[in-house]
């Protein structure tokens, strides 16, 4: 594997939640422009390790890189700014707010920050052209006025996809991003992961095989917090270990 | 993530240009200001307006940060004593006076809000509340703020040595400019680029994370500009009234101002102003009752949470489908 275009890696991760070792030195390596796929069975650390990658979590040792830069010590915010943006495994949207104003909020981090609030939010409107424009790319254009909470669950995991493409970022994560979908919205979502994706890096969790199997370049398992196997869909859905840490799973 | 308990229900949100409605309600509300000292007790009104901003100012924290402060008489009461003391003591005439208590609660916003913020929920408003408790008992022991007899006589002066404000209407028309004022820099700050960092915050606060905003910062600025406009409120107050007391820094002032927003909807822009207009008549109306207000109040708060959730101008706003 060619080790110099990773553009997010980690070294020796590791989260102890008072003596239970969610994520056991765990060395990844996402490079740049591909979609890479963690999985595993429940409680594998799949989410702990988005939140350590994020820093909503602070890991208890190892290192984090961003395009060679040590992240591990950044604020979450910070992160974000860096062009690492996550999404959320519970579809996460701003619910009273409309469907373009979510999307805006995103867009208004270009203005910098947004301490000015002796300033009408008519300069906002400036960013409703590129909002709509994105809303249109996950095919809900219109919604633009409905607000977030009124949308169906589809249109809501539809809708956080453009808020988070909307920053342009250069690393998604994407935390179980066809969960709780039925089986058409599951195609739908899959279609635009795979078309955000041009020209960007994503990691995501997901349960969903098929999805799985149909994106991702990559593909991480792991079990009980450690990296269990690690290649493209072929090699991991014949290897041993992974049928039996998902058996076991089931089975405990 | 876990998701965050769902506060009261909110005005739901709509493009700024449907905002119509509130814009016309600003005008109906500056009408009726030029109208109310005609027709009410010019004094009664300035209690109206002085306590609808301070509702106002803590409505912008709860109603569009989601932060529930259970010390917000610290604020009011602390610009208080300030006011007082810089007119009395130090001879401070009006236009003085009042900004220094203004600047003395934002300061204090600034301190406590950045000891409270770090926490959410419940427990921020307990923070705040044994916060401003703390301050309540250091203003009992403090001697410029004469204990229990509170800050008496406090002379209204004149405004730019011109306006002589022991006159009531001259000073209704300053309180009044001054609430306006206050209300429209909220109504502002609702709907800035700030305020829709704000409400994202409210919404759904680890997403706004995610978006690469320090939301710290973002409730720290809101806390401390709720603090200051709950000062300005404060401020006004003692003058108006010429006492600063240990009930504007009391607990139960905490309490009031949470039931003024509340009876009149939180989150909306105008409930506050309703919310503190009822409550304050009716304490005056039945003040004889005397404890018995306190009841009626209680019953009130229960009405509300029960029947109308909210609150006044929520329940309209519901009704009509329009933001208010």
């Amino acid at each position: 594997m060619a080790g110099d275009d990773a553009i997010l890696e980690t070294e020796g991760l590791t989260k102890d939640f008072r003596g239970f070792l969610a994520v056991k030195n765990v060395n990844l390596r996402v490079r740049a422009g591909t979609i890479h796929a963690l999985i595993g069975p429940n409680g594998a650390g799949k989410t702990t390790c988005f939140n350590l990658l994020t820093k909503f979590l602070q890991p208890t040792s190892g290192r984090i890189r961003f395009k060679g830069r040590d992240i591990t010590h950044l604020r979450p915010a910070q992160v974000a700014k860096l062009g690492i943006v996550r999404s959320f495994q519970i579809s996460a949207v701003f619910s009273h707010l409309t469907a373009l104003e979510n999307v805006r909020v995103a867009l208004q981090r270009r203005r910098g920050e947004s301490f000015d609030f002796w300033r009408s939010e008519k300069v906002l409107r400036a960013y409703d052209g590129r909002a709509r424009e994105l809303l249109a790319a996950v095919g809900i254009e219109a919604m633009a006025d409905v607000p977030a909470v009124e949308l169906p669950y589809g249109q809501k995991r539809a809708l956080e996809l453009a808020t988070t493409i909307a920053l342009e970022p250069e690393v998604m994560l994407l935390d179980e991003p066809t969960s709780g979908l039925g089986r058409e919205d599951v195609g739908r979502i899959a279609a635009l992961i795979k078309e955000v994706a041009k020209g960007r890096t994503v990691l995501m969790v997901e349960h969903n095989l098929a999805v799985v199997a149909d994106l991702s370049d990559t593909i991480t398992v792991l079990a009980r917090g450690e990296v269990l196997a690690e290649g493209d869909y072929a090699r991991i859905s014949t290897d041993p270990r992974v049928r039996e840490a998902y058996i076991g799973s089931e089975e405990g | 993530m876990a998701a965050r308990s769902e506060p009261a229900p909110i005005a739901v949100a709509v493009p700024s240009d449907v905002l119509r409605h509130q814009k016309l309600g600003i005008v109906l509300l500056a009408a009726l200001l030029l109208v109310a000292p005609f027709v009410f007790y010019p004094v009664f009104v300035m209690k109206v307006l002085c306590f609808a901003l301070f509702a106002c100012a803590f409505n912008l924290l709860i109603g569009y940060v989601g932060l529930l402060s259970f010390g917000h008489a610290a604020f009011f009461g602390t610009a208080s004593y300030a006011a007082g003391h810089a007119a009395k003591v130090w001879g401070l005439p009006f236009e003085l006076a009042v900004p220094f208590a203004t600047l003395c609660s934002a300061g204090l916003g600034l301190v406590f809000g950045w000891l409270a913020i770090r926490r959410q929920g419940i427990y921020f408003a307990m923070i705040t509340l044994a916060l401003a408790q703390m301050l309540y008992f250091f203003y009992l022991q403090a001697p410029f703020t004469g204990g229990e007899d509170g800050i008496q006589a406090i002379p209204r002066g004149k405004l730019f040595g011109i306006l002589d404000l022991s006159n009531d209407l001259v000073i209704y028309w300053v309180v009044a400019a001054i609430f306006m004022g206050g209300f429209l820099l909220i109504y502002r700050t609702i709907h800035s680029p700030f305020g829709q960092v704000l409400k994202a915050i409210r919404e759904n606060e680890a997403r706004a994370i995610s978006l690469g905003y320090d939301t710290d910062r973002y409730k720290l600025v809101a806390f401390t500009l709720s603090a200051a406009l709950s000062g300005l409120a404060g401020g006004t107050k003692a003058i108006v009234f010429q006492l600063a007391s240990l009930t504007d820094v009391h607990w139960t002032m905490s309490g009031e101002v949470v039931l003024m927003a509340l009876v009149g909807g939180l989150g909306t822009v105008f409930g506050p102003v309703l919310g503190a207009a009822v409550i304050v008549s009716l304490q005056n109306y039945l003040a004889g009752l005397g404890h018995w207000v306190t009841i009626v109040q209680g019953l009130i708060f229960v009405a509300c949470v029960l029947a109308f959730r909210r609150g006044i101008v929520g329940e309209l706003a519901h009704l009509l489908k329009k933001p208010l």
